[in-house]
């Protein structure tokens, strides 16, 4: 059970004088529960490739298989059915006059009763955090961050085993972005694979699994956050940052001369403060 | 989006590099000779004029088929009415009881080849200029009509927004049309009605982005002390260059040799004729 891409090439125009090649293929296999980040400067292809994952684009060359199922353009509605996809922008895609509504949207090709639909909602709208009060709400008078939840609610109406997010905390306020993230969290701990695209470096340290790199259509590096991140120098090089506490204890290492591990979540920055201060090394 | 009928193709061509006034005044030069052909002389000549102006823009010819997809439909329709309905004298043969004559079958030709010629002349002109040079060249030969009091800057710079937000909106709309189809909307199915209605779902959307762009923009225009074409400057001064110079005289020499054909052929040489001399 996973997402297996094979070779997986993606030109855009093809034939024409605006011909890109975005996807130079690309090999890897995403397993059942993984919550994958996917990083990359602007126009690596990070999103092309993401696409992929649920048939909005078909490869040029080379294929992709959901669940051993391989994504051609005849299976693409039982594709979509397990892959759910959200884009950036909430904006694209709320259009009812209801919240209720809007959720519920996608729930119309699975001809279930009203009962059904209203049960499906209310547990959708519950994992997300939705009030239910906002139900009878227009979706074009509520905030940001609720609209993104609105979004997120109106893909998992449909169940999906795979969950994939366009930038799914940008644009959103402290409060709003905590609250994407441990969501995010709790849906990945009940056994949604979980991949996304983010250039929030902090983000993705702590709540990402796995990493996968991206520059110019192929991956570059694949690991974990902190084998990823630890590779300050090779990032900086392709315009990445690192994560605000992994470069803060770089820092202070190189400043201290003390030898400290790579930190990338905060909490561990924490603890490794209270154990330097325990060991008494930073009394010196 | 697969539009190509009103897009840029980036060139280095003869027709890439004149004057947008050039050109415009070429197409309406090209349109109005195409509908005052009558017979096969003059359609040849506006034929392979017209072929001559696009080998010369280095479009390839790839484009110019995609440029008449669009009309293929009115094509096909209108060629046919013309086959099946012209009455002429001649009559070439039979369908059940029907009479086909060779004036019909010249008619639907001519009426192909005029369409075509009509779109091909002005995707020529869509396709070697970008949207902004052919506003402001708009915009430069209406501005005698400002003494008849025509807001003509504001025309042109209504023009300008809605064709510099066609790839926006097609973009905004591509990326609507997936976010639709990622939670289970369905474009393909069902009876025509049904494909209608299946596309609420992508309008809204982007009326609203509409909207919200529209507001966004007279924002920043306010915001950078717009206050209309009076007095404005241009970033970019039209010129008349030796590319134009090119244009204008194999244009004027197209011109002229059709008026003479019209003035000295009066009589419609048309297939029928040359059909029933041969025969």
């Amino acid at each position: 059970m996973s997402i297996l891409v094979k070779n997986l090439k993606h030109t855009y125009m093809r034939k024409t004088p605006f011909e890109k090649d975005a996807l130079k293929g690309i090999s890897l296999e995403i397993k059942k529960g993984e919550f994958v980040a996917i990083i990359g400067h602007t126009g690596s292809g990070k999103s092309t490739l993401l696409q992929h994952f649920n048939g909005l684009l078909l490869p040029t060359d080379g294929e992709i298989c959901i669940d051993g199922e391989r994504i051609t353009k005849k299976n693409l509605l039982s594709i979509r059915r397990k892959v759910g996809f959200v884009f950036q922008y909430p904006e694209h895609q709320l259009f009812e006059d209801t919240v209720y509504k809007d959720i519920a949207f996608g729930l119309k090709r699975f001809k279930l009763t009203d009962e059904e639909v209203r049960e499906r909602v209310l547990y959708a709208s519950k994992l997300v955090g939705l009030d239910e009060r906002l139900f009878e709400r227009s979706v074009f008078e509520l905030s940001g961050g609720e609209k993104r939840r609105v979004a997120v609610c109106g893909v998992l109406v449909s169940n999906p085993s795979y969950l994939i997010l366009d930038e799914p905390a940008s644009g959103l306020d402290s409060k709003g972005k905590r609250d994407m993230l441990a969501l995010l969290q709790k849906l990945n701990e009940s056994g949604v694979t979980v991949i996304l695209v983010s250039h929030s470096m902090d983000d993705v340290a702590e709540v990402a699994g796995r990493v996968i790199v991206m520059k110019d259509g192929a991956v570059v590096l694949d690991g974990t956050p902190l084998e990823v991140f630890s590779q300050r120098d090779y990032l900086s090089s392709l315009d990445l940052d690192i994560p605000e506490v992994t470069r803060m204890f770089m820092d202070f290492a190189d400043r201290s001369g003390l030898d400290i591990p790579v930190v990338i979540k905060k909490q561990e920055g924490v603890a490794l403060i209270r154990q330097l201060i325990a060991e008494g090394r930073l009394l010196k | 989006m697969k539009v190509s009928l009103g897009r840029y193709v980036p060139a280095k061509s003869l027709f890439h590099l004149a004057d947008p006034r050039t050109k415009i005044i070429w197409t309406i030069v090209m349109m109005v000779f195409v509908l005052m052909c009558r017979n096969w002389i003059e359609y040849t000549i506006a034929g392979v004029f017209i072929v001559g102006c696009f080998i010369a823009s280095r479009i390839s010819f790839k484009f110019i088929l995609q440029s008449l997809r669009p009309i293929l439909v009115i094509l096909i329709i209108t060629s046919l009415f013309n086959f099946l309905f012209y009455h002429g004298a001649h009559v070439a043969f039979f369908i059940g009881s029907k009479p086909i004559y060779f004036e019909s079958i010249s008619m639907s030709i001519k009426t192909v080849l005029r369409v075509t010629m009509l779109v091909v002349s002005a995707s020529l002109l869509t396709y070697t200029s970008t949207p902004v040079a052919i506003t402001d060249g708009l915009e430069s030969l209406m501005r005698p009509l400002t003494v008849l009091h025509v807001p003509v800057h504001e025309i042109a710079l209504m023009m300008s927004i809605a064709l510099r937000f066609i790839p926006t909106f097609a973009d905004e709309t591509d990326k609507i049309i997936k976010a639709q189809a990622a939670r289970g909307a369905e474009f393909d199915s069902g009876n025509v009605f049904k494909k209608i209605k299946s596309y609420i779902p992508v309008l809204i959307p982007l009326f609203i982005a509409a909207f919200r762009s529209a507001e966004e923009m007279s924002t920043a225009m306010e915001a950078r002390c717009y206050r209309g074409g009076k007095g404005r400057t241009r970033y970019k001064v039209l010129k008349f260059s030796a590319s134009d110079v090119i244009i204008t005289v194999l244009t004027v020499i197209f011109f002229t040799s059709i008026i003479l054909l019209h003035i000295y052929i009066r009589k419609d040489i048309s297939v029928s004729h040359i059909f029933i001399n041969n025969f």
